[in-house]
């Protein structure tokens, strides 16, 4: 059996999977047994295939930006373990120093421009990052992901507007997990294939498997190349599935355990280990190290973040302001 | 100097900045082709070409959005609402990205960008077209609220945003001003954000104020004039931060305040500054301080209704002889 991509893929792409998936358990975990993590918390746990196979067809600089479902994305474009951990636990050390917390991951010397929390308000936002690198003349292109809730969101129809009107080179990718927090697909449109929402603005659109790391990079890989050529937005829809609830109080009475466990057959992780096995690009034991190490990178992290200080409370008025005379009312 | 109208100190402001900045430029409604609603960007377009003087549809939330998303990628955008009644719609890209964003992030991005466009009631256009924003942006830590009531300080003070401010600046005009004239250096100034100016010097009491509600101000000073009452008038210019140090001066001197704006009267900016006059001042008041507002309701459109709706002369005059405690 040949494959389209190279060893080194697949080991970076099983790699990647397993540090997002291990890091969102022991999170979720430090969450719910430990109670170090507070506020939402909304795990990647299924959709790491996207991630995957959205990092091997960008470029490091090409700037992402999702909403609050982003541990999984800071950790693919090079925050560190520590970092992502230390912020869940509200640290100095945090990626965005403790002020963001679950939602709002920031690393922006890594090109990832957050965490955002307003349903949809980041598809916008993100086309506003690729008209600055159209205006500055770099090729650099932009992935901007939302989840299917977001979908219904007027930002998402204006901005769809004005990428095409304009160009810009943006990925829209909707992660279509399915379930907008409670609420199936089904029940939020007439119009379900949400790749078809391009139409009415005839962007190129596509209907992507976002179990298979390897679809997810074709499809993504297709739609960079038109943008760094001028050729303007696309619209990626990724099926995906978050085996986790909508967030870590969610009692998913919305949807039966079967349904669960079907998508648990399709996992990214089984599906490229299998390849990896059967291609012997690796063997179970060079595997089973990788597993050691990735255990090794997220047990150092809750360590490191267990260790790391709090903000000083002097934080409160730090950040608001770039000028740093800003007279705050204070009484 | 020049005698020039407001909306051409605007276009000056933005002309000169965008000449010499590369990474700022216009965008918004008709600001190109149509050379601006209010024709502030006239003849924009045909200097900075297309790709810098940017006509959108009718996406306020959109726009916005590119604009606050160029600005975190280091782009200085600065963005027109036809009018600020309009811009509710983009509140959410304000409010939630571009006033957090730093602080969410912990330093790491920031946001300039200039929003602006006329603002506050332009005669009789009824209740959705009159709103004053000056209180609601004011309200909002990390953005900067400017709202300048002539074309000299609008001039300087917008220069000041695009140039300096690293920060997200609202910036609050008035349709009704556009054809105000102003005398302007031909030299190039900035005028510092945060700082009020004392529009006419005064004795017997103060009288603060801001944006078009600043000629009701000064007329009243007039009046006040011709019986023998000396009204000092202090111009905001600026909102957020608000310049209370230079209002508290001027009542260790008057003892008396008294407050001009059109902003509905709940949580408004004389709220505001009727809470720190009363802290920071409190030996110094000898009568409570007294506002005018626009009336407690949405905006009528028969012509005496706007009359009875904003803050005029003579119900002006009349507080404040009540703070003098002049019987008449």
């Amino acid at each position: 059996m040949s494959t389209k991509f190279t060893k080194e893929t697949y080991l970076y792409w099983y790699e990647l999977m397993q540090l997002i998936r291990q890091f969102e358990l022991k999170a979720e975990e430090m969450y719910k047994m430990a109670g170090k993590i507070r506020g939402f918390f909304h795990a990647y746990v299924g959709q790491e295939a996207i991630a995957a196979g959205c990092m091997t067809a960008t470029r490091h600089e090409d700037p992402f930006i999702t909403a609050y479902r982003d541990h999984g994305w800071a950790l693919a474009k090079g925050t560190s373990a520590n970092a992502c951990m230390a912020e869940l636990y509200g640290k100095a050390t945090g990626c965005a120093k403790g002020k963001g917390g679950s939602m709002h991951f920031f690393d922006v010397k890594n090109h990832f421009y957050g965490g955002h929390g307003i349903v949809g308000a980041q598809i916008g936002t993100g086309a506003g990052l690729a008209f600055a690198e159209k205006y500055m003349g770099t090729d650099n292109v932009v992935l901007a992901f939302f989840g299917d809730g977001a979908a219904r969101q007027g930002m998402l129809h204006e901005v769809f507007n004005l990428a095409m009107l304009w160009k810009l080179p943006v990925i829209f990718i909707c992660e279509n997990n399915n379930y907008a927090m409670g609420t199936s697909v089904h029940r939020t449109s007439n119009v379900i294939d949400i790749y078809k929402l391009a139409d009415a603005y005839e962007m190129p659109a596509d209907m992507i498997d976002g179990m298979s790391p390897e679809a997810v990079h074709d499809g993504v890989a297709r739609a960079v190349k038109r943008a760094r050529e001028g050729g303007g937005p696309t619209l990626l829809e990724m099926k995906t599935y978050r085996y986790k609830g909508h967030s870590v109080s969610d009692p998913q009475k919305y949807r039966t355990k079967e349904e669960v466990e079907e998508y648990k057959n399709q996992d990214p992780l089984v599906q490229v280990s299998r390849t990896i096995l059967k291609n012997q690009f690796a063997t179970e034991a060079e595997l089973q190290a990788i597993d050691a190490k990735i255990d090794a990178i997220v047990q150092e992290s809750v360590r490191f973040a267990e260790e790391s200080p709090w903000p000083d409370d002097s934080e409160v008025l730090k950040d608001v302001y770039i000028d740093q005379n800003y007279p705050f009312i204070t009484d | 100097m020049r005698s020039i109208p407001f909306r051409e100190a605007l276009r000056e402001a933005m002309s000169e900045e965008m000449r010499r900045d590369e990474r700022v430029f216009l965008m918004g409604e008709e600001v190109a082709e149509y050379n601006g609603a209010y024709k502030v960007s006239q003849g924009m377009l045909a200097e900075f070409g297309e790709k810098r003087v940017i006509d959108t549809p009718i996406s306020e939330l959109g726009f916005a959005a590119i604009g606050v998303g160029a600005a975190q990628r280091g782009l200085r955008p600065l963005i027109e609402f036809m009018t600020w009644n309009f811009a509710v719609l983009a509140m959410d890209q304000i409010l939630n990205t571009a006033s957090k964003m730093l602080a969410m992030s912990g330093g790491q991005i920031g946001c300039p960008i200039v929003f602006r466009g006329p603002n506050g009631s332009a005669g009789q256009l009824g209740a959705q077209h009159s709103t004053a924003f000056e209180s609601y942006y004011a309200n909002i830590p990390g953005i900067k609220v400017v709202s300048p009531s002539n074309g000299y300080d609008a001039k300087g003070l917008l220069k000041q945003a695009i140039r300096y401010e690293e920060d997200p600046v609202i910036f609050l005009e008035s349709e009704v001003m556009y054809g105000d004239k102003s005398e302007i250096p031909n030299d190039e100034y900035y005028i510092p954000i945060g700082k009020a100016a004392i529009a006419k010097p005064g004795r017997d009491v103060t009288i603060v104020s801001f944006n078009k509600m600043m000629k009701v101000a000064l007329q009243t000073a007039q009046e006040l004039e011709k019986e023998g009452v000396s009204a000092e008038v202090i111009d905001l210019r600026t909102i957020r931060p608000l310049d209370w140090m230079t209002i508290l001066e001027s009542v260790k001197k008057t003892n008396r305040l008294v407050i001009i704006e059109e902003q509905w009267p709940m949580c408004s900016v004389s709220s505001e500054i009727a809470y720190r006059i009363q802290k920071e001042g409190f030996d110094y008041l000898d009568a409570p301080i007294r506002r005018i507002t626009s009336a407690d309701a949405p905006m009528h459109y028969a012509p005496n209704l706007v009359t009875a709706y904003l803050p005029d002369v003579t119900r002006t005059v009349k507080i404040v002889k009540e703070v003098m405690y002049i019987k008449k």
